[in-house]
């Protein structure tokens, strides 16, 4: 990777080193402490009975069977439990109308999705509680499934929750023209069809259902032994599971105690509220016992969040000249059978991004929520962006070709120049810096792009079997979430500050204390970076704490890419009051003014002296406290709470060589380059990790992944083995590089980069399948893009009919594949 | 991910498992390298009450040369098979079909009698070994008896195994000098074969005078292209004449619909894989 | 209930296990050995890779009783001494790994590929490892990882002092497994 300046590094000795991370040490030798490596002595383990059906009455529950099962405690439905009117939270009512079904901790009367729980069994060991499950004998009456978004907003249409009286959850819109942030796009669009020198482009995409698929399946041990009840849980979110438990169970938050240890991914898949993790609070509770639950990767794939699912329907104004004159958007978003802590909310973050980085003047958003009986989809990385990104990405490309334009030349003709940044663009949000010429130009010298334009002319002309797609997209995204205001005005449940707090030990070791929970970012390292910095105490002194309500009281953790540009700033901001707290003490005992002393390099000096003392060296004197001034107390620690002013903006220019096997479908991703700016850099390394972990998420949306139910509401891809996740081997090194434009909205410069890969890299494949297929007729290929459904395109291009292909069907081979593992309709040996 | 319970033992003679085997009933499942046995049984697919390992048998494990024939025990892991020098040089279709089975980690544990009386349509090796002619050996109670391969694989994970029997030892004749290639086709480089062609020529002066096709999931066995390979013999080992009996290649198939894969698109790929499979091979 | 007798990162164990307790159960609930991990339960993740008798296997396709009379190597018992293999020194090194979930057993098969091709292309080191899936790295460090120990466990290249270490670490892999 390479990275370019584009001003002057501030003379610093971390922030911009390529550290090796801090955290390895122990992960690399196994000495590492996941969730469900973590089992107190008298732990009892739960294991859910889940429903094989996606909507269905239940009947009858009889549990005496499994009570009689060796080592069992007991066997309990929700009215067992008394906890038929227990509801999980949802933090993001979108609109004062949206339509909410509790959503109970297992399901007492009716079903709604395939994988909900329905009774939980407590034992005294896993394998004894997955045996006592088996004998839980439930009766079902099934109900019909619903699993087309369009055919449940229907009329008659049969409802998921009755109740609500429709299976629309919401519908939430944004219009410029109302906003007085644009024009019309009405008005618009009526226009460019008036006008013969303009024209009017409608497509419409599917976003396909993903899983986020973090390595670590999920797992919480509660232990109520003690004052407080200490959860530990596999979550992103510690804090807000702390909150959402008082809510969702009244447990005085006081009395509660979240513990994210070592969490082995997230993606978004882990900022939920369990309904497992508050069961297993209840039986804690109940048994007075440690009570431990840990999903299987079946149940992971069956019951944790999905994410994406959804219809869009895009049309684009331009006059014929290329320039953009309107964007109107119109979404289905697929809740699945109740709403996720932030589900609702997912399609409305990208509600401001499908303008992207053009000039459009007016857009209109319109996304309506429906109820499926499908398991709930909620954040998956990127979470509404790479949506709106795949949208605007893919109908550039198709308003170029319809203008026969070159897709990258009609881009740069309405992309927002640097010289126009900071710009305010036609949904309010306002770009704070950017460069999309320098990202531009660097990615296509690397790729490129004029060798590769070239070589795909040659392919045509020589029909050769294996064609050439150049994909491009061109992304930016709002990320860092976010100021609290803005999230006020979009009725989400909470702030979006990060507190901080830092703690000068008496022997020269600085502790740091984030309300962020890595699980994986690198934090402890780049936080150590950035705090050696700001205090110039050496890197290897700073211990980063974090994931634990009792050693970091306040935070509201990791998601969003907010991490370091809303955690890091907050922990900036408490070096900032440290200092200010040292600087009196080292005057006092400098005996001079604060005014003559300066701070660099972690020392306090009298200016035009050599009398000076280090912050360590004050910290420490802060702690034997015998000769401070009066009007302070003796400590430097310092807390901060950081609300960011804005978002942050990160873009980039991503290109992706696509070969297509014309005779099989077969499609190879043969070249990729992205040039990324995400401001300033903290650890050139980290940033790299993200680009690339990002790329592989947001590729195997294009090419490989794809949940699928069959008319029965049953996922099919119920397993790793039907799931498909690349490997090493399915996937190739990425070109990668860095420049920087720093963020003018915070201190450090810095944007986020968690989310940006995953949400660039999608529309840029698709794009360039669709490429090298163009020629032939083919005008789009659905996601993921297997091999058989680019055949399929390539055939029907031709005129040639072929079969239907079964989405639902599980071949009787294939080892696993043929079996879903929570259904199985017979045995294979 | 927790297996229902089971009784297990651990014969170490071939005489032993047969009478465990017969005793355990018709809930007594034999334990091989255990890479498809275990994943069913922590899925609770099936609820065997005794497991038979195999893996105490030393006589089950290792290659030999028998006569005109090479001698390859049941219980010889995909990764022995691979780098076994007999092999290669007398029937190295096997070798490169089963370097393509799963990954290095199962091909450490799997064994190549595990995989055939798996009787997977889509396993790697039951098409070699039916296209290859294998002979297999099976032990029961009543003594051993020799099945050909056209015998052994019946239906879906089918064999000619009776419920008390073991597969021993699975029998090549030699392909001494022969040219092969497996061609894979797959979603992820873990996958199973969406469709794969396994293919042996004997080619004399740029002539192929003998030809041996396996296709992989392609029915609910293993399928031998026994019209591709008339097809192919007696013609130029060339770009022109591999397709031309590549397109026999769907002759007597009955491919599986599934979410990879409709009926329509196997059997183009079965097309499209059979040539390119014939002239990797004759290269 | 069976006997099972193994050797587990050099230490002897005898126990008594139930005939379903898969070989990764053991090692993490009756050894302790949770640097060891469980990832999925169709065999697809590699998480729980050990070295078993000295080549890598899936713990979790394993059952303990198995492993009777066998040698077992896991995560936790390549470093010796405060000495890192030169494969988990080349992880850090190049940043191979963010959660750390898929790391145990990245590495375990990483030596196992190492040991038999100790000069691997990225094309051979791709296939080596697709028995082990990672979410979070995109696989570039890892691959890249992977290389650069093979290039660091060269007796020839390495210089004076790394060599002494790759050579003590291996010889400590290669006796452990």
């Amino acid at each position: 990777m390479t990275v370019t300046e584009q001003t002057p590094a501030p003379t610093t000795t971390e922030v911009g080193r390529a550290r090796t991370r801090k955290e390895d040490a122990r992960l690399i030798t196994g000495r590492s402490r996941y969730t469900d490596s973590i089992t107190p002595h008298g732990t009892l383990h739960m294991h859910v009975v889940r429903s094989p059906l996606a909507h269905a009455t239940i009947t009858s529950v009889d549990t005496s069977s499994a009570l009689r099962s060796p080592g069992v405690l007991g066997v309990y439905t929700a009215a067992d439990l008394g906890v038929e009117a227990v509801g999980l939270p949802c933090a993001w009512p979108i609109t004062p109308d949206m339509k909410a079904p509790q959503r109970p901790l297992l399901a007492s009367r009716t079903v709604h999705f395939a994988g909900e729980g329905v009774a939980v069994v407590v034992a005294r060991s896993a394998a004894a509680a997955r045996d006592a499950a088996d004998q839980v004998e439930i009766d079902y009456e099934p109900l019909e499934p619903v699993l087309d978004m369009e055919a449940a907003l229907a009329e008659g249409a049969t409802l998921v929750h009755p109740d609500l009286g429709t299976n629309e959850n919401a519908t939430w819109v944004f219009d410029s023209g109302a906003a007085g942030t644009g024009s019309s796009v009405d008005e618009a669009i009526a226009a460019a069809e008036a006008d013969p020198d303009s024209i009017v482009v409608k497509r419409r995409f599917l976003q396909q259902r993903l899983i986020p698929a973090f390595m670590e399946p999920r797992s919480c041990v509660v232990d109520p032994t003690g004052e407080q009840i200490t959860i530990w849980a596999a979550t992103q979110v510690p804090h807000i599971l702390r909150t959402m438990t008082t809510v969702t169970l009244g447990v005085p938050e006081s009395k509660l105690r979240v513990i994210a240890p070592d969490v082995g991914g997230g993606f978004g898949g882990k900022i939920g509220v369990l309904p497992e993790e508050m069961l297993c609070v209840v039986l804690a509770q109940k048994t007075g016992k440690p009570v431990k639950w840990t999903e299987t990767r079946s149940e992971s794939l069956l019951a944790a969040h999905h994410g994406r699912d959804q219809i869009q329907d895009i049309t684009i104004t331009a006059k014929k000249d290329g320039t953009v004159t309107g964007l109107d958007v119109h979404l289905l978003a697929d809740m699945g059978a109740y709403l996720g802590l932030v589900g609702p909310g997912v399609p409305i973050l990208g509600a401001f991004m499908f303008n992207a980085i053009y000039k459009f003047p007016a857009l209109k958003f319109t996304c309506t929520n429906v109820f499926t009986t499908k398991t709930l989809t909620d954040a998956y990385r990127g979470a509404g962006r790479p949506e709106a990104t795949f949208a605007i990405e893919r109908i550039m490309d198709e308003l170029a070709v319809e203008l026969g334009r070159d897709p990258m030349d009609l881009r740069r003709q309405n992309w927002i120049t640097h010289g126009e940044f900071p710009f305010t663009t036609v949904v309010g949000l306002t770009y704070d810096s950017g460069n999309y010429e320098q990202a531009t130009d660097q990615a296509m010298a690397t790729f490129d792009y004029a060798g590769l334009r070239h070589e795909q002319e040659e392919r045509r002309r020589s029909g050769d079997r294996i064609q050439l797609g150049i994909g491009i997209s061109t992304f930016t995204e709002m990320c860092g979430l976010a100021p609290s205001r803005v999230l006020g005005s979009l009725d989400y449940g909470a702030g979006g500050w990060e507190a901080a707090s830092i703690r000068m030990l008496a022997t020269g070791k600085v502790e740091v204390i984030t309300g962020a929970s890595g699980h994986g970012q690198g934090h402890e390292t780049a936080f150590s970076q950035i705090v050696a910095d700001q205090l110039g105490v050496p890197y290897e002194d700073v211990e980063v704490l974090h994931g634990d309500t009792h050693v970091s009281p306040k935070g509201l953790d990791t998601y969003g890419s907010r991490s370091l540009v809303v955690g890091g700033i907050a922990i900036v901001k408490a070096a900032e009051k440290v200092v200010v707290k040292a600087k009196k003490i080292a005057a006092h005992l400098l005996e001079a003014s604060e005014e003559d002393l300066e701070f660099s390099g972690g020392n306090f000096t009298v200016r035009g002296t050599d009398k000076g003392k280090s912050i360590q060296e004050i910290a420490f004197a802060a702690f034997m406290a015998h000769d401070y001034p009066e009007d302070m107390e003796p400590s430097l620690d310092s807390d901060a709470v950081y609300d960011p002013e804005n978002f942050s903006f990160p873009h980039g220019t991503h290109l992706a060589a696509m070969e297509v096997d014309t005779e099989t479908g077969q499609v190879r991703l043969r070249k990729y380059v992205c040039v990324d700016d995400v401001g300033t850099v903290v650890n050139p390394l980290i940033v790299e990790g993200q680009v690339h972990g990002g790329l592989a998420q947001g590729i195997a949306q294009a090419l490989f992944e794809e949940a699928t139910y069959d008319d029965q509401g049953t996922l099919v891809t119920g397993t790793l083995v039907d799931y498909t996740l690349p490997s090493a081997a399915d996937l190739p090194s990425f070109d990668t590089a860095v420049v920087s434009t720093p963020a003018t909205s915070n201190p450090l410069g810095v944007k986020g980069v968690g989310e940006a890969g995953t949400i660039a890299s999608t529309p840029a494949i698709v794009n360039g399948v669709i490429d090298a297929l163009r020629h032939l007729g083919v005008t789009n290929v659905e996601m993921p893009t297997t091999s058989q459904r680019v055949w399929r395109a390539i055939q029907a291009a031709k005129g040639n009919t072929t079969q239907e292909t079964p989405t639902d069907v599980h071949s009787p081979g294939a080892g696993l594949g043929s079996i879903d593992p929570n259904n199985p309709q017979g045995e294979v040996l | 991910m927790i297996p229902a319970q089971f009784d297990y033992v651990r014969p170490t003679t071939l005489d032993e498992a047969v009478r465990a085997l017969s005793e355990g009933g018709e809930d007594a499942k034999v334990l091989g390298g255990g890479q498809s046995l275990l994943p069913v049984l922590r899925l609770r697919l099936a609820a065997p009450t005794l497991l038979v390992d195999l893996g105490g048998i030393a006589e089950l494990r290792g290659i030999r040369e028998d006569g005109d024939r090479i001698a390859v025990g049941a219980m010889t892991t995909h990764h022995d098979v691979v780098h076994d020098e007999l092999l290669h040089e007398h029937v190295g279709l096997l070798s490169d079909a089963a370097a393509t089975v799963a990954d290095p980690q199962v091909r450490h544990r799997g064994t190549l009698g595990g995989a055939l009386s798996h009787a997977d349509p889509a396993g790697d090796l039951g098409a070699v070994a039916l296209a290859l002619e294998a002979e297999f050996v099976l032990a029961g109670p009543g003594g051993r008896r020799t099945v050909a391969a056209t015998e052994f694989f019946l239906d879906y994970f089918t064999t000619a195994l009776a419920e008390d029997e073991l597969l021993t030892e699975i029998r090549f004749p030699r392909y001494t000098g022969w040219k092969h290639h497996y061609e894979k086709f797959n979603r992820t480089a873990q996958a199973w074969s969406m469709v794969a062609v396994a293919v042996a020529l004997k080619v004399d002066g740029g002539v192929i005078s003998e030809a041996r096709v396996g296709l992989t999931n392609m029915g609910t066995t293993p399928i031998r292209a026994s019209g591709v390979e008339a097809a192919l013999v007696g013609q130029p080992a060339s770009e022109d004449s591999a397709k031309a009996a590549a397109a026999h290649a769907t002759e007597g198939t009955s491919a599986p619909s599934d979410a990879d894969a409709a009926a329509d698109y196997r059997e183009h790929l079965a097309r499209v894989l059979t040539g390119r499979a014939v002239l990797t091979a004759a290269g | 209930m069976a006997q099972v007798r193994v050797t587990v990162d050099g230490v002897e164990y005898a126990d008594d296990v139930e005939p379903r307790m898969l070989l990764v159960q053991y090692l993490r609930e009756r050894l302790g050995k949770t640097g060891t991990v469980i990832g999925c339960d169709t065999s697809n993740c590699g998480a729980c890779t050990v070295h078993l008798n000295g080549q890598s296997v899936k713990s979790c396709s394993v059952l303990a009783v198995q492993v009777d009379g066998s040698e077992v190597t896991t995560i936790e018992g390549l470093a010796r001494d405060g000495q890192l293999h030169p494969v988990q020194k080349a992880f850090n090194d190049n940043h191979a790994l963010q959660c750390g979930y898929c790391t145990p057993g990245m590495i375990m098969q990483s030596i196992d590929l190492l040991g038999d091709n100790p000069d691997p292309s990225e094309h051979e080191v791709r296939h080596g490892l697709e028995g082990n899936l990672c979410r979070c790295t995109g696989y570039q460090n890892i691959v890249k990882a992977v290389r650069d120990a093979a290039q660091k466990m060269k007796p020839a290249s390495a210089t004076p002092d790394t060599a002494e270490s790759a050579a003590t670490s291996a010889s400590v892999a290669g006796g452990a497994s």
